[in-house]
């Protein structure tokens, strides 16, 4: 190091600093790595996360009572719903304005849709109405208070004007109410009424059957990873291929073998009526129930709980259970104290894994689950294509995404995502 | 483990009550079957029990006894319930007679340690048995599917003449429906044409970003990764759901404003849509790769002149080969094996086998859903000794020894 001894900066052979050298040649280095990186990168984020960015906004936004009532909006900004009393003219003058345009245009039928997911009725109340409201001229025919009442009643009720006003504001936290069984009225959040709340019901079937489809995951993996991880390799890797057949073969293959082993005149039932373990006239009713589909999902799910186990167990060395039984320990205390601990980790990754996977499923409940049986997803697919109330949907994807992610990130902490293996 | 430990033989005290314990749960089933599972247990016991003496006393022959076993529960097969009855039995009685001389000879311990106490012994072939009815728990239900796919009949279930292994059970029908139906065509064909091109985007643009994010000095690496792992952790409904709002849009805006014909438009949202699911599966297979990628190679290439472009080519390129086909073939069988997402993007003209399988399941139940499985099992298994060589020889080629 003669050089340490002059003062100034280092120099690189073409005369600049070395710092500033180094500085450019990581940079460089950077910029093309961010260059090999940006184009999938770009296609994830405007393709897949700028989607569901989206769609997790639908979950608050409201803007359609507004943009379809802008003038009754203001009016009822004005109006107190609290003192029981109905609007004034100018309200309803301000309605049938809106009104015509919104027929004009046919937008009326999506607003009462909107509506009837708040308040039942709603959409056949602006259905019938618009017909007659249409012929009425918002610059020449008025009054209208009594014009509407007369076309339908529910006008002339005070509730039906504070369902609008409460459903006007742009972002609305009511689907969220929605979601978790709650509704947004003007005395601010209120529980559904009993026989209208089966969302929460199916968020706790949702995490409880995976649950149990988590443990018996893991009961099943124990005694097979163990295997695995202790047999001499190629026996291993033959019974190996038995994990990963299942592992590689088609979803719907396995779904669908489910279907044909556990009907009622199924695979299993006919064998055990054979056997005579199972009268003819009562046999088992393995599908269309919660049972059908945590047996399907357990067995789907488990090459994802036997991966991860065996390779954690792969590392623990036998050694340290003879150690120990050479110490004294019994077979259990050996097992339970030595073993099992240094294979916690594997468990925590397939369970972390396994859960994941399983509080998200849809293919499978819809086949085996009937009704009885059917997974939170399954109600956003319905939200979505049947019911199309797409804003309940979003509020319930948000709210099984969050579950997804929280766990994610324990997933993240406990394993790390690089440490992610396949196959 | 070696078989170093001497083995004598055991008493008949022992072999009997062992052999005849198996013989009367054998003897249960068969009992019920024929209306009394007591009387089945008990001559389920002596049967086997007699066998057992009959074989170490009096025939003391390993060979003739083997023959006579197998033969003669085949005839009580036979009697109690028909043709199937024989292949049971026959398997029964070969089962018997491993299971008497197993014992009697001590073979069971040959293959164990010297010192293991019986109960030890015991719990070592008790675990042995639980793991082997897990195994057949994950392999039945896709066994299951391949018989009856050559069912005569338009059922899910084993017929009687199945079961007796009558011909005239067994025909290849469905796979004629299969191969003749133009629905199912249709969507084999949508299939084949979706994940090939899905999986060609995915793996180019995943292999380029895997390298990137192989490099050392890459700002904010964990959330690019986590970006870029997302289509595979996000719930599919969720993204299911995510696309159909965006693809919705963008295709209006495709057919609308570019005037693109309908149906290709379809292809190409299909398309994009899986082509994102895929990427998670290169990126994490291609920098698996990477991680034990050498990269003094790359800097060596170069110093003797090489392009950039041909040191990815020439040198990089073959060595991470084997990761990036694994990495394809996941992403093929992701976009061949997706339901969710193309049922909320795609439209009918789009439909692919695994959609046609799952509205088969859903509404009319055609057993050609059977063929058509047992077609992706064999297709799978394919993929799976696929993957398992290039594993080897991607451990070969690291200098890994091969485990």
């Amino acid at each position: 190091m003669s050089d340490a001894t002059q003062s100034g900066p280092v120099l690189a052979a073409d005369g600049t600093p070395l710092k500033r050298s180094l500085a450019r040649s990581l940079r460089v280095q950077k910029m093309r790595a961010m260059a090999l990186i940006a184009p999938l990168l770009i296609f994830v984020l405007i393709s897949f996360i700028f989607p569901i960015g989206k769609m997790l906004f639908k979950s608050v936004q409201n803007d359609i009572v507004e943009q379809t009532l802008p003038l009754t909006v203001q009016q009822l900004n004005q109006w107190d719903a609290t003192t029981g009393e109905l609007p004034d003219e100018a309200l309803y003058a301000a309605f049938v304005a809106d009104m015509v345009v919104a027929i004009d245009a046919k937008k009326h039928t999506r607003l009462g849709t909107r509506l009837n997911y708040e308040q039942t009725g709603m959409s056949s109340l602006f259905r019938k109405s618009g017909r007659k409201i249409k012929r009425l001229d918002p610059e020449t025919d008025g009054p209208f208070k009594d014009k509407l009442i007369k076309i339908d009643k529910k006008w002339g009720e005070v509730e039906t004007w504070s369902v609008i006003k409460t459903h006007s504001v742009k972002i609305t936290n009511g689907y969220f109410l929605n979601a978790v069984d709650m509704q947004r009225t003007p005395e601010g959040a209120q529980a559904q009424p009993e026989d209208k709340r089966i969302l929460i019901k199916l968020f706790q079937r949702t995490l409880i059957m995976s649950l149990i489809i988590t443990c018996s995951c893991i009961m099943l993996s124990y005694p097979v990873a163990w295997l695995l991880a202790n047999l001499p390799a190629r026996s291993a890797n033959m019974l190996m291929i038995l994990v990963l057949l299942p592992f590689w073969t088609s979803l719907l293959v396995r779904t669908s073998a489910w279907k044909v082993m556990l009907q009622q005149q199924g695979v299993i039932n006919e064998t055990l009526v054979w056997l005579g373990l199972v009268a003819d006239d009562s046999r088992l009713a393995l599908i269309n129930n919660a049972t059908g589909t945590i047996i399907a999902m357990t067995h789907i799910l488990l090459p994802f709980m036997i991966l991860p186990m065996y390779s954690v167990m792969r590392t623990i060395q036998p050694t340290y259970l003879r150690a120990a039984k050479s110490m004294g320990a019994t077979n259990w205390t050996a097992f339970w104290r030595v073993y099992f601990p240094l294979s916690v980790p594997g468990i925590g990754a397939g369970s972390i894994l396994v859960f994941i996977l399983a509080i998200g499923y849809y293919i499978t409940p819809e086949i085996v689950g009937g009704t009885k049986g059917v997974f939170i997803s399954n109600r956003i697919a319905y939200h979505i294509s049947s019911s199309l109330n797409w804003g309940l949907a979003a509020a319930l994807g948000s709210i099984l995404l969050a579950v997804v992610l929280l766990l994610y990130w324990c997933y993240d902490k406990i394993v790390g995502i690089d440490n992610v293996k396949l196959g | 483990m070696a078989s170093l430990t001497p083995i004598s033989r055991k008493p008949l005290s022992f072999v009997l009550p062992t052999t005849a314990a198996f013989g009367a749960f054998l003897g249960l089933f068969v009992g019920t079957a024929n209306g009394s599972g007591l009387t089945g247990i008990l001559a389920g016991a002596a049967i086997v029990a007699v066998m057992g003496i009959l074989f170490v006393s009096v025939i003391r022959n390993e060979g003739l006894s083997k023959w006579i076993s197998i033969v003669g529960v085949a005839m009580m097969g036979l009697f109690f319930a028909g043709l199937p009855g024989i292949i049971l039995g026959a398997l029964a009685g070969w089962f018997f007679h491993w299971l008497t001389y197993w014992l009697y000879e001590g073979r069971y311990r040959a293959k164990l340690l010297p010192y293991l106490t019986s109960g030890q012994v015991l719990w070592h072939y008790t675990f042995r048995t639980i793991c082997g009815a897990i195994f057949v728990f994950l392999i039945t239900p896709i066994l299951v599917v391949m018989p009856l796919s050559f069912n005569a009949q338009d059922f899910f279930t084993f017929t009687p003449e199945m079961l007796r292994l009558d011909p005239a059970g067994y025909s290849l029908k469905h796979y004629q429906d299969f191969f003749t139906n133009n629905e199912w065509q249709r969507s084999f064909k949508n299939s084949l044409i979706i994940a090939p091109i899905a999986t060609v985007i995915s793996v180019s643009l995943g292999t380029l970003a895997a390298i990137g994010l192989s490099q050392s000095h890459v700002p904010g690496r964990r959330a690019i990764m986590a970006i870029l792992i997302s289509p595979m952790i996000v719930p599919l409904i969720i993204s299911a759901t995510g696309m159909f709002f965006f693809y919705s849009d963008i295709g209006n805006w495709l057919e609308g404003t570019l005037g693109l014909p309908k149906n290709f438009v379809g292809y190409v949202k299909v398309i994009l849509a899986h082509a994102v699911l895929g990427i998670p599966f290169v990126i994490i297979t291609v920098t698996a790769t990477l991680v034990g990628f050498d990269h003094s190679l790359t800097r060596a290439a170069a110093n003797m002149g090489a392009s950039p472009v041909t040191t990815f080519f020439r040198v990089q390129m073959p060595l991470i080969l084997p990761g990036v086909i694994s990495g394809g073939l996941f992403a093929f069988i992701t976009s061949f094996d997706e339901v969710v997402v193309v049922l909320f993007v795609g439209s009918a003209s789009q439909k692919t086998l695994p959609w046609q399988m799952f509205t088969g399941l859903r509404e009319q139940i055609s057993p050609t859903i059977l063929a058509v499985a047992t077609i992706l099992v064999v297709i799978s298994v394919l993929l799976l000794a696929t993957v398992e060589m290039l594993r080897r020889r991607s451990e070969r080629l690291r200098g890994m020894s091969p485990t």
